[in-house]
């Protein structure tokens, strides 16, 4: 049986500092994987290098060499000594190494647990394995199972539920008020990436307009271009609250733009619909006052990097219930990885061969009545002719000079006698 | 007490165990367990009152006992509708109690068969009864999403999210639930007044004769009415709605035990 191995830093591990010097672009990394498919002990190989993590999954048969090639890899690559990153490096195999790669792909082990980038990472770096031919039998199935478990702790469990961002759990809230956001009005006063950010996740949300007003006409033109929107002018605000269901105010005004005052009559002109604030400008834009008429609400910074940290520790809790799913997912992987050897093989054939003898035997008897001796005789001749079949398959998968992929051959037998059903 | 009462109750409060589990735990098999265990209870109840109704031959209302479980039954039936149509899973955290409650103190009610007059055999009766409780079913409804809007609105408002915030819907979905709920409710009410007062006219020869039941269903109905009326004409919704919603019910609440049990009237021979 092939280790599996699997070296790599991350966040945990290593400063930026580090990570930045071992990080692999998109073009290195393939011609990494060349060079590492080149290394005789090395049968497979894969690797990954986002901002947070650089790791190489391995499949060998002589773990002390490969790991040692790995290292001087990286250590030649990178141009730098293997003492500078060795104390920062982990080394995990088998089971240790599925884990980690199921508990990255499923962002377990992610600085932002439950963030969803990683898992397409992951499946980038695959296909980059894929098209240097450096992935075999066993890393294609390892990552198959990596991508759907990931896929079953993401829907099984409330890793992802919760915004962990700013503008995020502005929409979260804005969905609480208003249930679907199709068809609402959004108003941006201001400007800010993260401001803009948030009109950007309403829009895919489907709010049906989006008005900009800026100090400076030009730029609010310019700004609701972007947002496919239409630009108002500052002194304009207080009319179309009439209309706007959803204000998220970034200006740079040392006072309230909006104050109680302006909003109080607007409310029963609305006829009481609901009328959200979000005020993410320090000093705050919006009197917080307002958050106590009735049917409307107003969050200002503060509120929503409060709604942010309780939802990161839901989603540490959540986490919990996902290492249960890897947990099983670790097993039933490691009992495929052990039958992919000559001996478990040879062992499954022979026993599935006898079985189908054993049924076909009994039919025979029960249909021509034959005598204790006739079915006795009938044993013998199946006994012998199933190992006159084996025999040279036994010999097949036992000759030391089986040429190439080794777990190729064996997965293939396994797969034409469907030995893993 | 015959078997379907019981079955009925045990699943009643099997439901009300699954939807209280389902509040706490946040998982969608408890909310399944306690909604099938609901419409069991239902269907064994709405058995049980099938076959009141062949063996006394009138409509089983003729004591607090049989009024009351008729009601649960309303309830019951109504959330199973709502549940339908709206979607609201969460109302079942009130529902379901709410209707195990009633069944339990069922239960506990003396079962003896009022005299059976003329009076019960009547066709508007029979409308006048179910029409008026499916009716107030709905209202009992409208408070329990008012109660889970303020619940709701309070979690946004005082911005402490934990608890209520993730396990209740939007705003909006309760606003818009509990006035349906009101709509429904207000049909019925009228109905079912209007039906009652045809009745009382075939009875005592009179349509309206100052019945203490009488005065406060009028209230009721005022009350509702005007309700409606603020929300059509200036738009209240919200948090006035909810609120409005949860002290109308209030008034049934009283038109419905307070008067059989404090007042005089000709409802009260029914209602014993």
């Amino acid at each position: 049986m092939r280790d599996i191995i699997l070296i790599g830093i991350n966040h945990k591990t290593a400063p930026v500092e580090l990570r930045e010097c071992m990080a692999f672009s998109k073009d290195e990394s393939s011609t990494a994987l060349d060079v590492l498919r080149r290394i005789s002990t090395i049968h497979e190989a894969l690797l990954y290098s986002t901002c947070n993590r650089v790791e190489l999954l391995m499949v060998t048969d002589d773990r002390n060499h490969a790991i040692g090639a790995a290292k001087k890899f990286i250590s030649d690559f990178n141009k730098i000594p293997i003492t500078e990153f060795e104390s920062s490096l982990y080394v995990h195999e088998n089971d240790e190494a599925v884990r980690h790669l199921f508990r990255v792909a499923a962002s377990l082990d992610s600085m932002v647990v439950g963030e969803p980038q990683i898992l397409g990472q992951i499946k980038e770096a695959y296909r980059g394995a894929a098209q240097a031919k450096s992935a075999g039998v066993i890393l294609n199935r390892l990552m198959h199972r990596a991508f759907f478990v990931a896929k079953r702790v993401r829907t099984e469990t409330g890793i992802g539920d919760r915004a962990v961002s700013i503008s995020y759990a502005a929409v979260e809230l804005a969905r609480k008020i208003f249930g679907s956001l199709e068809g609402k009005r959004v108003l941006l006063i201001g400007a800010g990436e993260m401001a803009e950010l948030a009109v950007e996740h309403l829009i895919r949300n489907q709010v049906s307009e989006t008005l900009v007003a800026n100090r400076t006409f030009e730029n609010g033109l310019e700004l609701s271009r972007r947002f496919n929107g239409k630009a108002i002018r500052f002194e304009e605000i207080a009319e179309h609250l009439r209309t706007v269901d959803i204000i998220i105010s970034s200006t740079g005004a040392p006072g309230f733009v909006i104050t109680r005052d302006i909003v109080k009559p607007v409310i029963r002109a609305r006829r009481s619909r609901p009328i959200f604030f979000i005020d993410i400008a320090v000093p705050r834009d919006i009197d917080p006052e307002i958050n106590r008429l009735d049917n409307s609400y107003v969050y200002d910074i503060d509120d929503l990097k409060g709604i942010i940290e309780e939802n990161i520790e839901d989603r540490q809790k959540e986490a919990v219930k996902g290492e249960r799913i890897i947990d099983e997912a670790v097993i039933r992987f490691r009992e495929w990885h052990e039958a992919l050897d000559v001996v478990p093989t040879i062992v499954a054939l022979r026993g599935k061969l006898e079985a189908m003898a054993e049924a076909e035997i009994k039919r025979t008897v029960q249909g021509q009545g034959m005598s204790a001796e006739d079915s006795q005789a009938l044993q013998r001749m199946m006994g012998s002719f199933i190992n006159k079949v084996l025999h040279d398959p036994t010999m097949y998968l036992k000759r030391d000079g089986m040429l190439g992929d080794k777990s190729l051959h064996i997965d293939t037998i396994r797969k034409l006698f469907k030995l893993d059903e | 007490m015959e078997a379907a009462i019981i079955i009925s109750i045990l699943l009643y409060l099997l439901s009300a165990a699954g939807y209280l589990a389902y509040f706490l735990l946040q998982r969608g098999y408890l909310q399944r367990a306690g909604f099938i265990a609901l419409i069991g209870g239902f269907v064994f109840h709405t058995a049980s009152l099938g076959l009141d109704y062949f063996q006394q031959g009138h409509i089983p209302a003729t004591n607090m006992r049989e009024t009351l479980s008729l009601a649960g039954w309303a309830v019951a039936g109504v959330f199973i509708l709502l549940n339908y149509r709206y979607n609201l899973k969460i109302l079942g955290v009130y529902a379901a109690p709410f209707v195990a409650l009633i069944m339990v103190i069922v239960s506990q009610l003396p079962d003896q068969p009022a005299q059976t007059t003329r009076l019960f055999k009547s066709f508007w009766l029979v409308a006048h009864v179910t029409v008026i409780f499916v009716g107030e079913a709905a209202f009992a409804l409208a408070c329990g999403v008012g109660i889970l809007y303020l619940l709701q609105e309070n979690s946004i408002k005082t911005k402490k999210r934990r608890f209520f915030f993730k396990r209740l819907p939007s705003l909006d979905l309760l606003d818009s639930t509990g006035y349906a709920c009101i709509v429904v409710g207000f049909t019925l009410l009228t109905i079912g007044l209007i039906t009652g007062l045809v009745y009382a006219k075939s009875v005592w020869g009179r349509f309206w004769s100052w019945d203490p039941k009488e005065v406060w269903s009028g209230i009721a109905w005022l009350f509702y009415a005007a309700l409606l009326h603020e929300r059509l004409a200036v738009g209240w919704r919200g948090r006035r709605s909810a609120i409005m919603a949860i002290v109308g019910f209030g008034v049934l609440l009283f038109t419905f035990l307070g008067v059989n049990l404090f007042m005089e009237g000709h409802h009260r021979e029914f209602t014993k």
